[in-house]
């Protein structure tokens, strides 16, 4: 496989021969977030064409299908519309929290974009508790929303945002048992060790039972998270209109929008590190020729596919179910996934013990 | 008939009775309480169904006439009432007996400006809270200065009149607050996705749980009772389009049958035929609307899609005949407006091979899912009683364990010959109340399918004199509307333009009895009741 720590290796060396080390760092640092700002818009932008091209075929409906061939420069329009959008003054908001709402969030989902295993050698943050590091930063969006709910002085925003609050916190703890419970089995914090331990078998095939329920575990909670269907009561249109950001306008509310789905690829992308072995090819033991020939493929395409096929998933969930009520929310919560959930962490333990995993 | 006069002559001797298709009873205010609650509790009366109250302006006096329903005898009985004073005009308030009644009154109010005695809520319905006059007063200044338009929000008020009596029978009004002094009301409409259409509700909120609803109307009330009492009586028809507009033809075909039998027309049986198919195939293409917009307000937004396509081709049939989609304007005076489009039995036919096929998906994809059973079961529970006393009609009623479908209670044109169930179901909740409808597609096919090959020859309208003039009198008739049982009061003086036409919208005694589910649920319980209930606003509205 393509190791990108060659090139990264590379361009570091050439900075340095005409600067000093300082201002390399400074300048590779710039150059990461701007690449780091385009993927993001560029993802973004790619998952609203996908959602609606894929829910137009659940729906039997065509989808966009007029700006650029086969509506592929729909989301781009969509964009530049939300871009020249005014961005309308409420009074009796609180001016600055209502300002620094959509930057937490967007914020959040950034800077968890920074430790995914983008590719071989190719990870903005290595280091090792990259996962600590991940479920700290996205804990961060609740207070995003929770502010913008509070600040825009309106009683649907804060009914959603009390709803998102009690939503992020309960299943942000589903979330996080269920990664503990592949930590365990990795044994690593550390995101490179994770994938490379996976270089063979991925997690969800050599952690058999345990893997397999903390993964189905980790998809409902992740689904809950990012606040989509069947879980998306805080923007619950049919009851709050657009809950927490029903008062934003123009490129504020374009950032919740964004954050919506790249906490979307976000969530695919742990799911795909923890389970489907990150940027791994598919290996399969014995079939060196197979093998060989997976390897051609880049690993980056690898772990972009696997995320954007978890993604589909989700989606599918999205436009299939209809939405729980806030209690049976929590209950299900509460009441199924937790207990289920230190269950398998002790029969994960178990596992370990008695060396029964492939 | 003779029974029940004279059980009630023996308790009042000083009623009077006019004969007619349904008994009319003369009774002064003073005694008109205790009669209702003879009515409504006499083992061998039990009125416990109030179809409606209308408000009169008679030449002599302010009045109501109340028609009432027993649901255990199918008996019908209508009682007239005026009150005593023409500039002070006021009866005594049934409320106490009837949970809708309340609402019922405060539309006469609104109308013709009686004071109800004993009702705990006498604000306007429908009209804003300054507008000056009551409308379908027969003396009423139309004036544009009188309520001008106003670009200022509209006035609104936390506290309610109520006029109470004391024991020494003096009225006395009092005012009451409508909400507690520190709820926390969220305003739910009029502008807002799950209340269909313009509807409001004030919402007391304890967290997600509802504490009191507070249901404001008339955001699209357009006087069509009003405009009606200038109109001819074909002109009336084109109204029937614009209440309730997903089942324009079962209301066409009320006030057409009223009109036709006040006016002594027999209508061809090729006409009835056609009737019976356009009102069947209104409510299949309803009922699909509805299974699509519940399933929306529940987040499903992809059955929306799948309902639609079958109501799009009943759409699609209806075009061809009537020439439009929505506002059909296809029953009129003496039989329909014209005759079927000439591949009618084609389309119909190649549309009743696909409901089956698509019922079965619908349970598929959504009725058997475990988050849409949370949704639904248990969710707004009606029992039957209360369906009866909120006058909750329709396949809502029926989803209570009330049988009270017109087409089986007091059947109209041909349904006595046809074959089919009334569907009901006891559980009462929300999941009943959908699954009635998904049942009453099936129900309505089989109606089409009976007659889709059996369309008589014949002419399809009979000749109706140019100038359509009533004998004096009033009638009453009830039809099965996709939502309810609608019913048309008219009262004519012998001219061409009625003297009255009320109208019994189905949706009215469904949005009223909201606040009485939603007691203790959740926020999103509002919706799913609101959404299971059916409602459309320009029925209640008017």
């Amino acid at each position: 496989m393509f190791d990108f720590s060659i090139l990264t290796n590379w361009i570091h060396s050439t900075l340095l021969g005409f600067m000093p080390e300082w201002l390399a760092v400074t300048a590779e640092c710039v150059l990461i977030g701007v690449v780091l700002l385009l993927v993001y818009a560029l993802l973004a932008l790619f998952y609203i064409y996908f959602e609606r091209k894929v829910c137009a075929a659940f729906q039997c409906r065509l989808g966009p299908n007029r700006v650029g061939p086969f509506g592929l420069l729909q989301s781009f329009a969509d964009m530049f519309k939300m871009l020249i959008k005014e961005l309308i003054s409420l009074n009796y908001t609180d001016k600055f929290l209502f300002a620094l709402a959509p930057y937490l969030v967007i914020l959040a989902s950034m800077l968890a974009f920074a430790v995914l295993p983008w590719g071989n050698g190719l990870q903005v943050l290595d280091f090792n508790i990259g996962i600590f590091f991940l479920m700290a930063v996205s804990s961060i969006g609740v207070l995003g929303i929770l502010l913008a709910g509070w600040s825009s002085n309106n009683k649907f925003t804060l009914i959603g945002a009390l709803r998102s609050g009690a939503q992020m916190v309960s299943y942000e703890l589903s979330i996080g048992l269920s990664i503990l419970t592949m930590v365990v089995f990795a044994g690593t914090m550390s995101v490179t060790e994770i994938v490379q331990a996976q270089s063979n078998t991925w997690f969800i095939i050599s952690g058999h039972i345990p893997a397999i329920i903390a993964f189905i575990i980790y998809l409902i909670a992740g689904t809950a998270e990012t606040n989509r269907g069947p879980f998306d009561l805080p923007e619950a249109e049919s009851e709050l209109t657009a809950g927490y950001h029903t008062e934003y306008s123009g490129i504020h509310f374009g950032f919740f929008y964004l954050a919506e789905y790249l906490n979307l690829f976000i969530v695919s992308g742990v799911a795909t590190l923890l389970f489907f072995g990150g940027w791994m090819p598919l290996h399969i033991p014995g079939w060196e020729g197979f093998n060989t020939v997976m390897d051609y493929i880049p690993s980056v395409i690898w772990f972009i596919g696997k995320a954007v096929v978890i993604s589909f998933i989700i989606i599918w969930f999205k436009w299939t179910f209809p939405r729980l009520r806030i209690d049976q929310m929590l209950s299900l919560e509460w009441k199924y996934l937790l207990p289920i959930n230190l269950v398998n962490l002790v029969l994960m333990v178990l596992i370990i013990v008695y060396g029964i995993h492939l | 008939m003779a029974l029940i006069q004279e059980k009630i002559a023996a308790q009042f001797p000083e009623a009077t009775f006019e004969e007619g298709d349904i008994l009319l009873v003369n009774i002064p205010d003073a005694k008109w309480h205790s009669l209702a609650k003879t009515l409504r509790d006499d083992a061998d009366l039990k009125f416990d169904f109030l179809v409606t109250i209308v408000g009169m302006d008679w030449p002599e006096a302010y009045g109501c006439m109340y028609y009432l329903t027993s649901t255990e005898h199918n008996t019908h009985i209508s009682v007239k009432v005026t009150a005593e004073s023409r500039e002070n005009p006021m009866l005594h308030s049934i409320a106490d007996l009837w949970s809708i009644a309340g609402i019922f009154e405060r539309e006469v109010y609104d109308f013709f400006g009686i004071v109800f005695i004993g009702n705990p809520d006498m604000r306007r319905l429908f009209l804003s809270i300054d507008w000056k006059g009551y409308p379908l007063r027969k003396d009423y200044d139309e004036s544009p200065e009188l309520n001008p338009v106003t670009t200022e929000s509209e006035r609104q008020s936390d506290f309610t009149n109520t006029w109470v009596e004391e024991a020494d029978g003096k009225i006395v009004k009092k005012e009451e607050r409508v909400f507690a002094e520190n709820d926390f009301v969220v305003n739910i409409g009029p502008q807002h996705p799950a209340t269909h259409g313009v509807l409001r509700f004030r919402t007391a909120v304890d967290g997600e749980t509802i504490k009191k609803i507070d249901v404001y109307m008339g955001y699209i009330h357009r006087g069509v009772e009003k405009i009606c009492e200038k109109l001819t009586y074909p002109q009336t028809l084109h109204f029937m389009d614009r209440l309730d507009y997903f089942s324009a033809h079962p209301y066409h075909h009320g006030l057409c049958m009223t009109i036709e039998q006040a006016a002594g027309i027999e209508i061809s049986r090729r006409a009835q035929v056609i009737r019976v198919l356009m009102d069947e195939l209104s409510r299949i293409a309803s009922h699909c609307l509805f299974l699509g917009t519940f399933c929306m307000d529940l987040g499903a937004t992809t059955m929306l899609f799948y309902t639609l396509r079958v109501r799009e081709q009943i759409l699609d049939i209806m075009e061809k005949t009537c020439g439009a989609r929505m506002t059909f304007n296809y029953d009129c005076i003496g039989g329909v407006m014209q005759d079927l489009a000439p591949d009618f039995v084609e389309d119909v036919k190649a549309l009743l091979a696909v409901i089956p096929k698509n019922i079965k998906e619908y349970n598929q994809v959504f009725t058997g899912n475990v988050i849409a059973r949370n949704r639904m079961e248990g969710v707004g529970v009606l029992s039957r009683e209360d369906a009866i006393s909120w006058s909750v009609t329709g396949p809502s009623g029926r989803g209570s364990g009330w049988a009270c479908d017109v087409r089986k209670t007091d059947p109209y044109s041909i349904y006595s010959e046809l074959e089919f169930d009334e569907v009901v179901r006891t559980e009462g909740d929300s999941m009943a109340r959908f699954k009635v409808r998904l049942d009453e597609i099936v129900q309505s096919a089989r109606i089409i399918e009976q007659l889709i090959d059996n369309i008589p020859e014949g002419e399809y309208c009979v000749k109706v004199p140019k100038v359509l003039k009533l004998p004096k009198g009033h009638w009453f008739r009830t039809v099965e509307g996709c939502r309810g049982t609608f019913g048309v009061y008219l009262e004519s003086d012998g001219t061409t333009s009625p003297y009255r036409l009320k109208l019994v919208p189905p949706s009215l005694t469904a949005a009223a009895a909201v606040d009485h589910l939603t007691r203790g649920s959740k926020i999103a319980d509002l919706i799913t009741i609101g959404g299971s209930l059916d409602y459309i606003v320009p029925d209640m509205d008017r």
